[in-house]
């Protein structure tokens, strides 16, 4: 306990000293503030109108939350299957292996002509990203159970749907927890990809029409609530990870005092 | 096949081959283990004891010949079957209660009856207190000793145990073969126990069957005529010693034992 503050507090001093360094060396070398803004300046710009930047914010976490869950339930199914079946480990797997080297970014716009302006498109691409890492990582946790185990599954008369559900599932969830940390980051990359394509709102709007305008500051502010946005929902995965999965190494665990 | 009875089993003519690495396990192994008999194997590293185990248990198929559990022909894993692997094969995201309510589980019984047997077991273990502890927070022979009680919570008809004592120290190992011994006494069920301690064998068996080097055969059955409850004091009495040099003596005589360089 006492350690992760420690950590937090640390991680904030380094912060606090960065934002300092910026400000002095804009004010020391006299960077045009079109070019890089002093990060006084990209506060007060966020402080000028804070609610309209959480506004776009709360769209653009929407989309993202619902994309990344999108790749969790769909990429988790299409695990199991591949890992259930040869035919499909042959095929499938092997298709989306392949497919995960495509740019995915550069079929955004295909995703607006099929599926229109709302947020529709959005998800699909945040979901596309996003939904690799879940697919490649559970089938590595799904296939990461020791022979032992499965033995052991085997001799209880254990029958597959028990099997992948008391066996399978446990054993793949620390796989499945990096996947995710690693998607929900994803996602929200496509969810700004999505919004650069086509939007009226969002933070990649706000980047986007800021940028039209050579609004630097604006610019800014909007990849400062990014980022926050992005540190907190990988906290939030990682917070999850350690409710789920306490027995594994990656927790500290602690003997209980008999 | 009743819960509370045992079950007997029937080997015929069983050889067993992994073709794909080209070797030979098991070669012309016949026995038959009586219901309630306590059997002990003992044989060199790598003569197939492990694959005699997995083939009894269904969860491998003999190259030819038969075995049969109950009268019935094996072909998977029979009912009532409890198993102690050679490494533990706990499951790292229960904790020792939970692992031990895992065949409850997987027959979805139910886990408040079988609550009052886990206590006693892990009670007649030494393992009480442990209940919440995860694996990773155990030692080998504390982990093993779960694996063990794991194997006999539900109440097992045929017992199979793959060197269950290994990762004990000598201590431990003598107390668990006191409880094995007086758990047996009590529920007679059909063990069959594989392990690389003579004395182990001896003084648990009512029979040991000796293997030779790979690939396995058997070398000899040996009848241990001591009376029971055996004491651990037997260990040290002539009769004992007898059966123990006769053991000793077959190992010699197929070159595993060297005195001389
Ligand atoms: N699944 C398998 N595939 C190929 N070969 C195997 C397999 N299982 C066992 N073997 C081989 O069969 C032989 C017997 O193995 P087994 O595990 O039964 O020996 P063991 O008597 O239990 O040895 P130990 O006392 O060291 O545990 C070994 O040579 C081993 O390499
Ligand atoms: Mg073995």
């Amino acid at each position: 306990m006492g350690r992760s503050w420690h950590g937090g507090a640390m991680a904030a001093g380094v912060l606090v000293a960065a934002f300092a360094a910026w400000e002095i060396g804009v004010r020391a070398f006299r960077v045009k503030p079109i070019v890089l803004p002093p990060p006084s300046a990209v506060f007060a710009e966020f402080f000028s109108a804070p609610g309209w930047y959480l506004g776009h914010a709360w769209y653009t976490l929407l989309v993202t939350l619902a994309g990344f869950a999108l790749a969790v339930v769909l990429g988790v199914a299409l695990a199991v299957l591949i890992v259930e079946s040869r035919l499909m480990e042959k095929s499938v797997y092997a298709l989306i292996i392949g497919l995960n080297s495509v740019p995915k970014v550069a079929v955004a716009p295909l995703f607006v002509i099929w599926l229109g302006t709302d947020a529709e498109p959005k998800i699909a691409i945040a979901f596309l990203i996003a939904v690799f890492a879940i697919v490649i990582d559970a089938v590595l946790g799904l296939k990461s159970v020791p022979p032992d185990i499965l033995d052991l599954a085997r001799a209880l008369r254990g029958g597959r749907l028990a099997t992948l559900w008391r066996i399978r599932f446990p054993c793949a969830l620390p796989s499945l927890f990096a996947g995710m940390k690693v998607a929900i980051s994803l996602a929200l990359v496509g969810a700004i990809v999505g919004e650069f394509v086509s939007s009226q709102r969002g933070l990649g709007y706000v980047i986007l029409a800021a940028q039209g305008n050579f609004d630097t500051a604006r610019v800014f502010a909007a990849i400062l609530v990014l980022a926050v946005m992005g540190v907190a929902l990988f906290w939030l995965i990682a917070w999850l990870e350690r409710l789920a999965i306490p027995w594994h190494a990656s927790q500290k665990v602690h003997l209980p005092t008999p | 096949m009743t819960a509370g009875s045992a079950a007997g089993i029937e080997v015929r003519a069983l050889r067993k081959r992994f073709a794909d690495v080209g070797v030979t396990a098991l070669e012309e192994i016949s026995m038959s283990i009586a219901p309630g008999e306590f059997v002990s194997v003992l044989g060199p590293s790598g003569c197939g004891k492990s694959t005699l185990l997995r083939c009894i248990a269904g969860l491998e198929m003999p190259s030819s010949g038969s075995i049969r559990v109950n009268g019935a022909e094996v072909s998977g894993p029979p009912e009532g079957l409890g198993m102690v692997f050679q490494r533990d094969a706990l499951l790292d995201w229960r904790n020792v209660a939970d692992n031990l309510m895992l065949p409850i589980d997987f027959r979805r019984g139910d886990r408040a009856m079988a609550r009052a047997r886990a206590a006693s077991l892990l009670a007649m273990t030494g393992l009480q207190g442990f209940e919440s502890a995860y694996p990773a927070q155990l030692s080998g022979g504390m982990r093993q000793r779960v694996a063990i009680c794991r194997a006999l919570v539900d109440d097992p008809v045929l017992l199979l145990m793959d060197e269950p004592f290994g990762a004990l120290d000598a201590l431990t190992r003598d107390q668990m073969n006191v409880e094995l011994q007086r758990m047996w006494l009590a529920e007679h069920k059909t063990v069959m126990f594989v392990t690389h301690s003579i004395t182990e064998a001896i003084f648990l068996g009512d029979r040991v069957v000796v293997f030779t080097p790979r690939p396995g055969r058997i070398a000899e059955v040996i009848e241990v005529g001591l009376p029971r409850p055996r004491r651990l004091a037997v260990r040290s009495s002539e009769t004992f010693n007898a059966y123990a040099s006769r053991i000793r003596t077959l190992f010699e005589g197929m070159g595993l034992l060297k005195e001389e360089a």
